[in-house]
């Protein structure tokens, strides 16, 4: 289909500057993003009928990644080396 | 017009009527299902989700670096990360470490060991859940169609009225028979108890006339006998006697 409404896996590399300048960045647009992105998640690991550890604990590793994350500046205080 | 209900797929002839009608009337000029996009039946759901490997990284990635990198290819990334961001310190081991690592341990073993059987206690719920909702439809399924054969029976019942009302018609006809009849009797009843008793009456009239006659001239006759006239018939009658006896005599 037309670029402007193909899935983001289906997107090429080269066409990936193209695909960002046509979705909305408005408050209504990103939220419908979001939306769109948990729903298809939810519909692809978590709706079915035999699931597995999967789907809650790719959620549990992103969380846990994200607080790593936010937390980095608290961290590198905990080094054991200073010169890497 | 002002108070019908807004229904703006009617058209202005069924709006116009007074708003009780309005209400009650099926507006049946719109078209009702012409596409499939109806809520239900809902689709069901998929069998089993996305594939993912080691529990943490789906599938699909593996498959975006199979062509270029085969079937290791992921697995060198993943480990040359790893040594990277130890070894910069990216990621700093201290004291959670540990703590994930136990927890991680503990988690997978668990999963390991007794995933198989909680997944089976799932699935027999599931199956409880669906089969009494399957069970609910066939019985609704099952009564609607004895309730279709049991209307079937009565529509072919209706169709013998005609032998019925035939024989109501009989009825009403023998019963009208009867009471004309009834009164026909009476009738003549009626009028035989009226001409009986003008006969009696005449036959009562005229046997009275004939005893009081009777009586009458019986009374005069036996007034009209004097004695002189009385001795006179017994003396002949007493000689006629003597006179059949001789006869009598003679003829033996």
């Amino acid at each position: 289909g037309p670029l402007s409404e193909r899935p983001l896996m289906e997107v090429r590399l080269g066409e990936l500057h193209t695909w960002v300048s046509t979705c909305s960045f408005s408050a209504q647009g990103l939220l419908g993003a979001v939306q769109r992105a948990w729903g298809s998640y939810c519909a692809k690991y978590i709706h079915v009928k035999q699931g597995g550890p999967a789907g809650i604990s790719m959620l549990l590793a992103g969380y846990c990644l994200l607080s790593y994350g936010w937390n980095y500046q608290h961290f590198k205080r905990h080094r054991w080396r200073k010169y890497h | 017009r002002a108070l019908c209900p807004l229904v703006p797929s009617a058209p202005a002839a069924l709006r116009a009527l007074p708003p009780p009608v309005a209400v009650g009337v099926l507006h049946t000029t719109r078209p009702l299902h012409t596409t499939q996009q109806s809520l239900a039946p809902v689709p069901p759901l998929p069998e089993k989700g996305g594939e993912v490997r080691h529990g943490l990284i789906p599938e699909e990635f593996f498959q975006f670096l199979y062509p270029k990198t085969g079937v290791t290819g992921p697995y060198m990334l993943g480990t040359g990360l790893l040594l990277y961001l130890l070894s910069k310190e990216i990621y700093v081991v201290n004291h959670e470490t540990a703590a994930a690592a136990c927890i991680l341990t503990v988690i997978v073993y668990a999963i390991k060991k007794f995933g198989p059987d909680v997944a089976a206690f799932a699935d027999k719920l599931n199956e409880e859940k669906m089969a009494s909702a399957l069970a609910m439809k066939n019985d609704t399924i099952q009564t609607l169609q004895t309730a279709i054969e049991e209307e079937k029976k009565e529509q072919w019942r209706a169709e013998g009225r005609s032998y019925l009302f035939d024989a109501k018609r009989n009825n009403i006809a023998m019963l009208l028979e009867a009471n004309y009849r009834e009164r026909l009797l009476t009738v003549y009843n009626e009028v035989k108890k009226r001409l009986d008793y003008q006969v009696a009456l005449q036959n009562l009239k005229r046997q009275k006339e004939q005893d009081h006659m009777i009586q009458w001239v019986e009374k005069n006759v036996v007034q009209s006998i004097t004695p002189q006239q009385q001795k006179e018939s017994i003396a002949k009658c007493i000689l006629d006697l003597k006179a059949l006896s001789k006869s009598a005599h003679a003829t033996v």
